[in-house]
C-alpha cells in the first residue's frame, strides 16, 4: 500500500469515526435564529434550559438576509422546519395577519407581559395580539468622538439638528489624516442604506406614501432630504460610502476614522468594547438628529423577536423557550455571567429601572431613542402604513431595494438627485399599482 | 537559436502561470491568514500581512460554537452520493449518446445544458413544494437527489466528449472478437475512459461540496452541510470576519487536501481531450 493510499484510507477511517450521534431528547425544538452576539450568546446557555425542562434544542443559525427567505420559504409551503423563528418587526405584523404566527395571547403571569416595552410591543402585534416577543431591540443614535469634539472647541447636544451635525461634521473632518467627518450608510438594500435614508426623510419632513399611497418621492422633503444627505457626505464623508453598511461603518468607527456615526444603538456596546475598538474611551452618545423645526427623528426601531410558525408539533415547548430566553431571569442570568454592558438591550422597561443597568454609560441614550420612536405615527404627514425605517407592508422589501439602489448611484455619482427621485417616484408607483394597492 | 526562443518562453509562460496561480489563490490565502487574527486585527487598514499576534482563539470559538463534524459528515455524504448517483445515471446516458446517437442527440444535449440557465430561485418553490409532499426537508436523501440531479448535465456533458474521444474502431475490433455489450463496456471502454470518469467525479464532488443554495435552502438542523456551517457564521450586523474566515478554512480544507491528492487525475482528465 503506498502512502497516499494508506493516508487517505485512514483519513476516511477517522471521518467515520468521528461522525457525531445527535443527542437524544423526549422533545427537541429547532429554531432559526440571525448571527449577533446576543443570540450566539443564547445559545451557549440552552443546556441549563435543556437541563430545567427536559426539552432540547437545535440551533439554526443563518446570516439575516438567507435567514428571511429560509423562513418565508417554510412558512408558506408549510415545511414545518422550525418550531421557533427569529423575526423582525417588518415581518411580524404582516406574518400575524396571515395567521402564520402563534398569537402570544397566553403567557405566563411571571412572565409579566407588560413588562415589554410599549413601542416593542406595538411594532411586534397586529390588533393588538402579540405574534413574537422581543429578544433585544434597537433604535439608532449619535455616536461620536468626545476626544475630536473637544479638539473642535464644540460640545454635542443630548439632542442635535441636522445643522449642528454638518457643523460638527465639517470640524472634525481631516481626510489627510484619514479621518472623516461623518460615516453614515449608503450601501443599498431596504435593510441598509435604504432604512438610513428613509428615517433622514421623516426627519426632513417627508413621507413614503400618502394616504391613498402614491408615492411621494416628487414633494420638496425628499428632495430637501437627499440633497442634503449627499451634500454632507460628499464633504465630509469617507471616500465610497455609497457602499459602505452598518459593518464597513463599525470598521471605520473602531479604527478612529469617523468623527460621528449614526447608526443602530446595538453598536454602542461594539465601539466601547476596549477588545476590538481603538476610540472605546471617548464615545458620546445623542438623539439622532432632526431637521430645524421638524417635529419627528431620524431614529429606527427594530427588534428581532421570537415568533412560533403556525403548525408547529411543538407549540408547547416553544413557547416554554419563548417565555424563557425573554425572560427578566434570563437577563439576570446574563448580567451575573458576562457583565451588564452583555445583556440583552431594548426589551424590557425592568431593565431600565435597574439602577445597575443605568450605570452602562450607553444605557440612558438607548431607552430615550427607543421611546422617541412611534411606529404607528412616523411621519409628520398621516400615512397609511405602520413602521418608522420601513413600510410594513410584504411589498416594501422589493420596492426599497430598487430605490435604495436608485440613491446609490447618487452617492457613487452616477446620476443626479433630481434623476433618481424621479425614477423612485415612477417604479414605486408601478410596483404599488401592480400590487393593487392603487 | 530556437532553443533559445523556446527558453525564453518557457520562462516566460512559467512566470505568467504563477502569477495567474497566486492571483486565484490569494483569496483562500488571505482567508486562512485572517482565521489566525483577533477581530480587530482583521479589519485593520492597511491590511496586516505580518505582524500581528497569531492566535488560535478563533478556531477554539468555532469549534465550540458547532459541531463541526456533524457538517462535515453530511457534506462527505451529499457530495459523495450526489456523485456516485450521477455517474452511475450519466455513463449509460452519454455512452449511448456518444456510440449510438440518434437524430435528436445533440438537440437533448442542448437542451439538458438548457436547464443549467435557469437560476435556481426560479423553482425554490416547486422543489420545496416536491420535498414538502415527499418528507425530503432536511433529510440527506433529498439533497443527494437535488444535487445530481441540477449536476447531471455537467457529468453527462463531460462524459459524453470523453467518450466521443474514444476511436469507435476499437469498440468495433472488440465485437469482432467476440464481447458482448457488457465484456465491452467492462474491457474495453471503461478502461479508456478512466481518467475522463475520474475527473468527472472530482469535478462533481467538488460542485456539490460548494453547492450553497439548495444546501441552505432545503436543510435545518440535522442534514445541513459545511455551507450552512459557513453561512451561521456570516453576520451583517457585528465584525465576526475572523472567525467567518477560520469557518471557512476548516469547511474548505477537505476539499483542498482532496483535490492535492487527485492533482495528477484531474489535469489528465482535463486536458484529456487535447492530448488523447
Amino acid at each position: 500500500m503506498s502512502m497516499t493510499t494508506a493516508l487517505r484510507a485512514s483519513s476516511a477511517l477517522a471521518l467515520c469515526a468521528f461522525a457525531s450521534v445527535a443527542s437524544a431528547q423526549d422533545t427537541t425544538i429547532t429554531i432559526a435564529t440571525v448571527n449577533n452576539g446576543d443570540m450566539i450568546r443564547m445559545q451557549g446557555y440552552t443546556d441549563l434550559f435543556t437541563e430545567e425542562t427536559g426539552i432540547g434544542v437545535e440551533w439554526v443559525t443563518l446570516e439575516e438576509n438567507v435567514l428571511r427567505q429560509r423562513v418565508t420559504t417554510d412558512i408558506t409551503t408549510n415545511g414545518g422546519q422550525f418550531d421557533i423563528m427569529t423575526i423582525g418587526m417588518y415581518e411580524t405584523p404582516i406574518w400575524g395577519a396571515n395567521g402564520w404566527l402563534v398569537p402570544l395571547d397566553d403567557l405566563s403571569e411571571e412572565y409579566d407581559v407588560d413588562d415589554i416595552l410599549p413601542a416593542m410591543r406595538g411594532g411586534l402585534s397586529h390588533d393588538g395580539t402579540l405574534y413574537a416577543a422581543p429578544f433585544y431591540g434597537e433604535s439608532s443614535m449619535v455616536m461620536y468622538r468626545t476626544d475630536l469634539m473637544e479638539e473642535a472647541g464644540m460640545e454635542m447636544p443630548k439632542a442635535p439638528t441636522w445643522q449642528f451635525i454638518e457643523e460638527a461634521a465639517a470640524a472634525m473632518n481631516d481626510p489627510e489624516n484619514e479621518v472623516y467627518g461623518i460615516c453614515l450608510r449608503g450601501k443599498p438594500g431596504w435593510g441598509e442604506g435604504g432604512a438610513f435614508i428613509t428615517v433622514t426623510a421623516n426627519s426632513f419632513g417627508a413621507r413614503w406614501f400618502d394616504e391613498d399611497w402614491n408615492a411621494q418621492f416628487d414633494q420638496p422633503e425628499w428632495k430637501e432630504a437627499l440633497s442634503f444627505f449627499v451634500e454632507l457626505m460628499n464633504n465630509y464623508g469617507p471616500p465610497g460610502y455609497a457602499t459602505n453598511g452598518f459593518n464597513e461603518n463599525l470598521s471605520l468607527f473602531q479604527q478612529g476614522k469617523c468623527g460621528m456615526w449614526i447608526d443602530a444603538t446595538v453598536a454602542a456596546s461594539f465601539v466601547t468594547n476596549p477588545d476590538d475598538s481603538t476610540v472605546a474611551d471617548s464615545v458620546g452618545f445623542a438623539l439622532a438628529p432632526n431637521a430645524e423645526g421638524v417635529e419627528k427623528r431620524a431614529n429606527w426601531l427594530w427588534a428581532w423577536a421570537l415568533a412560533i410558525p403556525a403548525g408547529t408539533q411543538q407549540e408547547h415547548a416553544a413557547k416554554q423557550f419563548i417565555e424563557w430566553a425573554t425572560s427578566k431571569e434570563y437577563i439576570e442570568l446574563v448580567a451575573e455571567n458576562e457583565g451588564w454592558a452583555n445583556v440583552p438591550p431594548g426589551a424590557r422597561n425592568s431593565l431600565y429601572e435597574n439602577p445597575k443597568y443605568q450605570e452602562v454609560p450607553f444605557a440612558e441614550m438607548t431607552l430615550e431613542s427607543i421611546n422617541a420612536a412611534d411606529p404607528t405615527d412616523p411621519t409628520v404627514d398621516p400615512v397609511p402604513y405602520v413602521g418608522i425605517q420601513f413600510v410594513a407592508i410584504p411589498e416594501f422589501a422589493g420596492i426599497a431595494t430598487e430605490v435604495s439602489q436608485e440613491f446609490a448611484e447618487v452617492y457613487a455619482g452616477q446620476q443626479s438627485v433630481d434623476e433618481a427621485l424621479e425614477n423612485a417616484q415612477a417604479l414605486t408607483n408601478d410596483a404599488m399599482e401592480a400590487a393593487g394597492y392603487r | 537559436m530556437a532553443r533559445a526562443v523556446s527558453t525564453r518562453r518557457k520562462i516566460a509562460m512559467t512566470t505568467l502561470a504563477w502569477i495567474v496561480g497566486l492571483v486565484i489563490f490569494f483569496p483562500i490565502f488571505w482567508t486562512i491568514l485572517t482565521s489566525f487574527k483577533t477581530e480587530a486585527q482583521a479589519i485593520n487598514n492597511p491590511p496586516l500581512f505580518w505582524g500581528f499576534d497569531f492566535t488560535l482563539e478563533n478556531y477554539a470559538v468555532v469549534q465550540e460554537r458547532s459541531d463541526y463534524m456533524r457538517y462535515l459528515w453530511n457534506s462527505v455524504i451529499i457530495a459523495g452520493g450526489s456523485t456516485i448517483l450521477g455517474v452511475l445515471v450519466a455513463v449509460p446516458a452519454a455512452w449511448s449518446m456518444a456510440f449510438v446517437p440518434s437524430r435528436r442527440t445533440k438537440d437533448i444535449l442542448l437542451w439538458m445544458l438548457s436547464t443549467k440557465m435557469l437560476p435556481a430561485v426560479g423553482v425554490l418553490y416547486p422543489i420545496s413544494l416536491i420535498f414538502v409532499e415527499f418528507n425530503l426537508l432536511d433529510t440527506r436523501g433529498g439533497l443527494i437527489l437535488v444535487l445530481m440531479l441540477i449536476n447531471l448535465p455537467i457529468i453527462v456533458w463531460m462524459l459524453y466528449t470523453y467518450f466521443r474521444e474514444i476511436p469507435v474502431d476499437i469498440l468495433e475490433a472488440a465485437r469482432m472478437d467476440g464481447a458482448g455489450l457488457r465484456e465491452e463496456i467492462l474491457y474495453v471502454l471503461t478502461p479508456m475512459a478512466i481518467p475522463g470518469i475520474a475527473s468527472t467525479v472530482l469535478l462533481n464532488v467538488i460542485l456539490a461540496w460548494n453547492e450553497a443554495f439548495w444546501t441552505l435552502n432545503l436543510t435545518a438542523a440535522t442534514a445541513a452541510p459545511l455551507t450552512a456551517f459557513i453561512a451561521s457564521y456570516s453576520s451583517p450586523e457585528g465584525l465576526f470576519y475572523a472567525k467567518l474566515s477560520a469557518a471557512s478554512t476548516m469547511a474548505i480544507a477537505p476539499i483542498l487536501i482532496l483535490g492535492w491528492f487527485s492533482q495528477k487525475q484531474l489535469v489528465r482528465g482535463l486536458t484529456f481531450g487535447a492530448v488523447k
